[in-house]
């Protein structure tokens, strides 16, 4: 099968771990890491893996479009917001890692399947793509009313971006919750904790249902049935507990190990942005190349 | 009755009281309590949810009334007294900062845990535009060491804040550790330093005046301790004692003491005290909103709620993990249910 081209635009963390998962797509072919500073652990990176290592940032890669058809932006929020006008110019597919959400949220295990034809997806954040797959598979049995989520990562796992902009972490985190877990009112809160050695990320749901809809042995298997099908990309997500009831309430306790890619293993955090990024952009691919074949 | 003042109180009774009332706080009690303070002429209060602005929320607890209604409700009654709000950013946003600011609050305190100021930044710089006095509170100041406490306060001196807190949410602070951090604090930065202290281990007004001794200016109390765990420095109290000490409060001691007797009392769900629970707040450093949710989390589990809270302790949980209490109290329940099957 042949494979689709794909570039990372950003050559800080999160682009060197998505270069890492990329290596192993049967589906993806990575070519391209772009970026600002040739003197980067990325890009350095990047070329002793033999792809194009461009330092020259978006320019230097609107020279040379031919190297992909898809491109990951994990810059900033800010930064997408430029991106992203150049990139629709120049018809590529986008994947927005930032916050900036200006394209459709998706998250795979929920959404995807309406957005295979959409040329800028967002990602949300790493709190909703960790927790709004289980307001969903709570919504899907027993409708959710309320639902607010807790993330708590360590300190050293949240980037000066996420720590200059938390507020759009938390608005962009309860729309998500909302627009795509379904609940008809969404919260959500961010913590870090700065304990040593650093916490794996942590993740609280806590929803109410509509009164006398809770089904609790549906809704416990809709949530284990849900943590499967998250696991199949993120191998690190898992319940802590089982989920616990009280009335039309039940909290849900999850925990994200990353893979270790390039980022450690506690920023299970950044590690469910990255491989969400990957499976979003693998079916996209599919999907694309399904279309030219027809 | 603008007298010189050499202390600016902060009553914390309407938000960090919340705590310990579940955040069941009434138009008609803050209208009450607001009223007696401004007529005590007390500087400052604070009036929020007892997480800050946006608070109101399964993890800590839903308040019974909106919190805006009652930072309006305080605002009406008070011609003297500034209403202040709390904001913990990842809770709160700019968002209900500028609703409290749009309702008359007039200051507003943004904290975070004490080594995360950079979270801040977004928040006191819009804390500045809104034209608020703006505080940086800097929470669980016991789990950082004194140089880290300093570089952080630093930082938020550097984002525009006018005054820096040390705040001693857990209560676990001895008063030799107030002292050096005051200390340190007073040297290293030029805005005023405050302190807010919780009386877990029965430290709060000796930590107090340390701090005030120290060069503290700004300080926290609430009226008959109305504040999570065993409550703060007792304001009443901490009016006379400075008052015998010669340091200007500005704040009518015969007032205040009617305000803790007669509008307050009836407002506490039980008597605050130093209970086991409380001590053992201080004992661990735990955040002492956790009182509450762990006694909960240990009758629904069937276990000693100083068990969790002295583990919540060694697993240096921070300040808004309220999530931790009852999957801690899970898994001791689920341990000691295998012991007993072995």
């Amino acid at each position: 099968m042949s494979k689709m081209k794909v570039a990372i635009l950003g050559s800080g963390n999160i682009g060197t771990d998505l270069m890492m998962k990329l290596e192993r797509s049967d589906i993806l072919q990575l070519t391209t890491v772009i970026g600002i500073d040739p003197e980067s652990d990325g890009l350095r990176r990047a070329k002793e893996h033999g792809y194009e290592a461009i330092s020259t940032g978006i320019e230097g890669f609107l020279e040379r479009p031919e190297l992909a058809d898809i491109v990951f932006d994990a810059t900033s929020a800010k930064a997408h917001l430029r991106h992203a006008k150049l990139l629709e110019e120049a018809g590529k597919i986008v994947l927005d890692l930032t916050p900036a959400a200006i394209g459709s949220l998706v998250v795979p295990p929920v959404n995807l399947g309406e957005h295979l034809d959409q040329t800028n997806v967002n990602l949300i954040t790493c709190g909703g793509q960790a927790t709004i797959p289980i307001v969903h598979a709570i919504n899907r049995v027993s409708p959710v009313s309320y639902a607010e989520i807790v993330a708590t990562i360590s300190s050293k796992s949240a980037g000066p971006g996420t720590r200059a902009n938390i507020d759009e972490f938390t608005q962009t985190t309860s729309r998500g919750i909302e627009v795509i877990g379904g609940a008809k009112k969404g919260k959500a809160i961010i913590i870090l904790n700065p304990a040593e050695p650093p916490i794996l990320m942590r993740d609280t749901v806590h929803a109410l249902v509509e009164e006398g809809m809770m089904n609790e042995s549906e809704v416990t298997q809709s949530i284990i049935d849900m943590v499967n099908t998250v696991q199949s990309y993120v191998p690190g997500y898992r319940l802590r507990t089982e989920p616990i009831f009280e009335g039309n309430r039940v909290t849900v306790f999850l925990e994200v190990e990353g893979a270790g890619d390039y980022l450690p293993k506690y920023s299970g955090n950044l590690d469910i942005m990255t491989a969400a990024a990957v499976k979003v952009a693998e079916e996209l691919a599919k999907h694309q190349m399904a279309h030219k074949v027809v | 009755m603008t007298k010189q003042r050499d202390i600016y109180l902060t009553e914390v009774a309407l938000r960090d009281g919340s705590h310990a009332i579940a955040h069941q706080y009434t138009v008609e009690q803050v209208l009450a309590v607001a009223k007696g303070l401004n007529d005590a002429n007390v500087p400052y209060i604070e009036v929020a949810h007892g997480d800050g602005l946006a608070g109101s929320s399964l993890q800590y607890g839903l308040s019974r009334t909106n919190e805006f209604e009652l930072i309006e409700a305080a605002v009406s009654v008070c011609d003297q007294t500034k209403v202040a709000v709390l904001l913990l950013p990842g809770i709160g946003t700019v968002k209900e900062l500028q609703q409290a600011a749009d309702l008359g609050a007039k200051m507003a305190r943004i904290a975070t845990h004490v080594t995360e100021a950079d979270v801040s930044a977004q928040h006191i710089y819009k804390s500045k535009e809104l034209g608020l006095e703006t505080v940086g509170f800097l929470m669980m100041s016991h789990m950082a060491p004194v140089e880290k406490l300093v570089e952080q306060a630093k930082l938020m001196e550097s984002y525009g804040a006018d005054i820096v807190y040390a705040v001693d949410s857990a209560g676990a602070l001895l008063p030799h550790q107030v002292k050096e951090r005051i200390k340190a604090l007073k040297q290293s930065l030029s805005v005023e330093i405050g302190f807010h202290a919780h009386n877990n281990l029965s430290l709060a007004m000796a930590n107090t005046l340390v701090a005030i001794e120290e060069g503290a200016t700004r300080i926290d109390g609430s009226v008959r301790c109305l504040g999570a765990g065993a409550g703060n420095t007792q304001t009443e109290v901490l009016v006379a004692v400075l008052d015998r000490l010669g340091i200007e409060t500005g704040v009518d001691l015969y007032k205040m003491m009617d305000i803790a007797e007669d509008i307050v009392t009836p407002i506490l769900q039980v008597p605050q005290e130093i209970t086991r629970d409380s001590l053992v707040l201080g004992y661990a450093g735990v955040y002492s909103s956790f009182q509450l949710h762990a006694q909960r989390a240990a009758k629904k589990f069937g276990i000693d709620s100083r068990d969790i809270l002295i583990e919540l302790g060694k697993r240096r949980v921070v300040g808004g993990q309220e999530d931790m209490i009852v999957d801690v109290a899970a898994e001791i329940a689920k341990k000691r249910q295998e012991v007993a099957v072995r």
